[in-house]
């Protein structure tokens, strides 16, 4: 397979190590180099799987980014460190994808406006915003496209042991980057954004509600038609992706119940948010790597 | 029992908790009106903001009649000695919550957190203290943990730069045994200057004899409401937890016959329903369920045809804890489909 696109990632924790696990298997993306700050049980692990590693940071990869025609890089770092990740490997013509809160690159929620940013051809950076706006963006998109939204908000509940220390040390980044989401790539004209962290034992599957308040009365033929056909893309990439009962119409209010289930690639099938994140990133590499095998991309 | 001296400071939360019970309804007028009078009777602290805390205006736990900045704005030039506190939820509200109460003139933020899960607080925490504000951590759902677990989450709490550390028991689940245990803990371990408080539900009628308890173990500051105004079966009803500190000659600045003309004539005539023990709070706090899903409860009940004490029950297996309204519709919807 000459077209796969050869590919880094940076960050060697559960996110990264789940990453490359779905890299590996992947028809478009090569994962080529892992990337950590130090000799760790991710660095170990990303090398019994026959990866190039780098144990001192992205200035590790950087030298070699042009000789081993890395062309894509993953971010599952964190949002401090990000922007002079991206710098870097911008610099040697690589493109970064995000999966940190930084969002200095536009928005991507595949199913919903992946296509998009594709037309409008090479980007350095795209941000995957946050596990809950990956899970919950599609389904307010899926409203909006039908009729217009004045407000969207949208419940994430995870389990305890999902969430990282970096996401618990700013948690407002989560909710504020979820909200500027739903209303920039849901469609929404405001967003609102909660998450519910539950130490359940045994730990909860990713649960997510979201509510759309529609200008007009809804048309709820259409709009149960909109999310059906939605959740179906989604499935496509996180197959574990489940709307619970039917979405509910209340006055102008509807509103949709979802499991998100992981694959159970490295981290365990509960953490669906985390999940979605990587089969997210590695969705949208895959596209650009279509993309650009077709020609569509210079 | 003596209590001689000992000074306990009470803090009002029918303007919070007590938004609840009100569909978060309370008029700026209403909220004036009310802590005029709490602070007429001498009332050190009163709670104000939506039922979920800064920024829980939402379809999710409902539009209050105004929002959090209207209210404070309102309220705090109006008081003479009392002060104001606004609740955070992480998660919920966030930093730029916490700044515009601050800019409003809130004395004290109470940043909470479901009790195992303090470190979502270090930033809200963090930036209270620094801001020189009166700051609390809060361990909501707190008998879901044991004592020892509690106190770990308290230190961190303390850590992150809280002066004041809360048990509390949203689902009013805690007997006083559990009550002393906890509090024993935290006060021989956490800080000699960081101070105690206890937050009761009175779903199994026990907030004022946790709140007791609480003091007796080194509680300090104790929540209650006016004629118990609050989530679930209310909070501990502070007219009678002050009558009680009065009796066993504890000091708490507060005239209990002022505080029993607010709870008679203002709390009670504005209530929807009156807040009791009925057949759904009870259950709250037989089976340990966070107390403001009462409602929500009911409303799905009857929306779908099913008991709302077996939805409430159904939210008690399912682990659910604080903030997981959303999931009372679907549980409710499953409940009918089985039927």
């Amino acid at each position: 397979m000459s077209n796969k696109l050869r590919a880094a990632i940076i960050g060697p924790g559960n996110i990264g190590t789940d990453l490359l696990m779905k890299a590996m298997r992947s028809d478009w993306i090569e994962p080529v180099w892992m990337v950590g700050i130090e000799e760790s049980e991710g660095i170990k692990r990303a090398r019994d799987f026959g990866m190039k590693v780098s144990t001192s940071g992205v200035d590790g990869l950087v030298p070699y980014i042009e000789e081993d025609k890395i062309q894509i890089v993953f971010d599952a770092t964190s949002a401090y460190v990000h922007e002079e990740n991206s710098r870097k490997v911008n610099e040697k013509g690589a493109m970064m994808i995000d999966l940190t809160p930084a969002a200095i690159g536009p928005y991507c929620i595949p199913p919903v406006n992946l296509e998009t940013l594709l037309g409008e051809g090479r980007k350095e950076n795209v941000n995957m915003v946050t596990c809950g706006g990956q899970a919950t963006i599609p389904m307010v998109a899926a409203v909006s496209r039908v009729q217009d939204v004045e407000y969207g908000e949208i419940v994430a509940t995870v389990a305890s042991k999902s969430v990282g220390p970096g996401t618990r040390k700013n948690i407002d980044e989560f909710t504020r980057t979820t909200a500027g989401a739903i209303e920039k790539i849901g469609g929404a004209d405001k967003g609102k954004a909660i998450i519910i962290v539950n130490p359940a034992e045994p730990p909860l599957i990713m649960r997510d509600t979201v509510h759309c308040i529609t200008k007009e009365a809804p048309d709820q033929e259409k709009i149960t038609e909109s999310i059906h056909a939605m959740v179906k893309e989604v499935q496509k990439y996180v197959p574990g992706y489940t709307l619970l009962n039917d979405p509910v119409f209340d006055g102008n209010r509807v509103t949709t119940f979802l499991e998100v289930e992981g694959l159970g690639d490295f981290l365990p099938k509960y953490s669906g948010n985390l999940d979605i994140m990587t089969a997210a990133a590695l969705r949208t590499a895959e596209m650009y790597a279509e993309a650009m095998a077709n020609g569509q991309l210079a | 029992m003596d209590l001689k001296g000992k000074k306990v400071i009470l803090h009002d939360m029918c303007l919070r908790d007590g938004m609840h019970p009100k569909r978060h309804q309370i008029s700026i007028d209403e909220m004036i009106d009310i802590s005029t009078a709490l602070d007429e009777a001498g009332v050190p602290l009163i709670e104000v903001t939506h039922g979920d805390g800064l920024g829980g205006a939402s379809v999710n736990y409902g539009f209050p009649a105004a929002r959090d900045e209207e209210y404070l704005d309102a309220v705090v030039p109006k008081l003479k000695n009392a002060k104001v506190s606004a609740l955070l939820l992480p998660g919920i509200g966030t930093v730029d919550h916490l700044k515009m109460a601050a800019d409003c003139g809130v004395s004290t933020i109470r940043v909470a957190t479901h009790c195992t899960e303090a470190d979502v607080s270090e930033q809200h925490i963090g930036l209270a203290s620094q801001m020189g504000l009166d700051t609390v951590g809060f361990l909501m759902m707190a008998h879901m943990i044991s004592a020892e677990e509690l106190l770990e989450q308290a230190l961190l709490m303390e850590s992150y730069g809280a002066n004041c550390i809360y048990c509390t028991d949203s689902a009013g689940y805690m007997m006083p045994s559990d009550v002393t245990e906890r509090i024993t803990l935290l006060r021989s371990k956490l800080k000699p200057e960081t101070e105690i408080g206890f937050h009761g539900h009175h779903n199994l009628a026990m907030g004022v004899a946790n709140s007791l308890a609480a003091v007796e173990a080194g509680a300090i500051r104790i929540d209650g409401s006016a004629a118990g105004l609050g989530a679930g079966a209310g909070n501990t009803p502070l007219e009678v937890f002050a009558a009680v500190l009065d009796r066993a000659g504890a000091d708490t600045g507060v005239d209990i016959f002022k505080l029993m003309n607010v709870a008679e004539e203002k709390i009670v005539p504005l209530m929807d329903e009156l807040v009791r023990v009925d057949r759904d709070s009870l259950t709250l706090g037989y089976a340990g369920v966070y107390s403001s899903f009462l409602l929500f409860a009911k409303r799905a009940g009857a929306k779908y045809g099913v008991p709302s004490q077996d939805i409430l029950l159904e939210m008690a297996r399912r682990k659910a804890i604080g903030g997981q309204e959303d999931l009372i519709e679907d549980v409710a919807m499953n409940m009918a489909k089985e039927k």
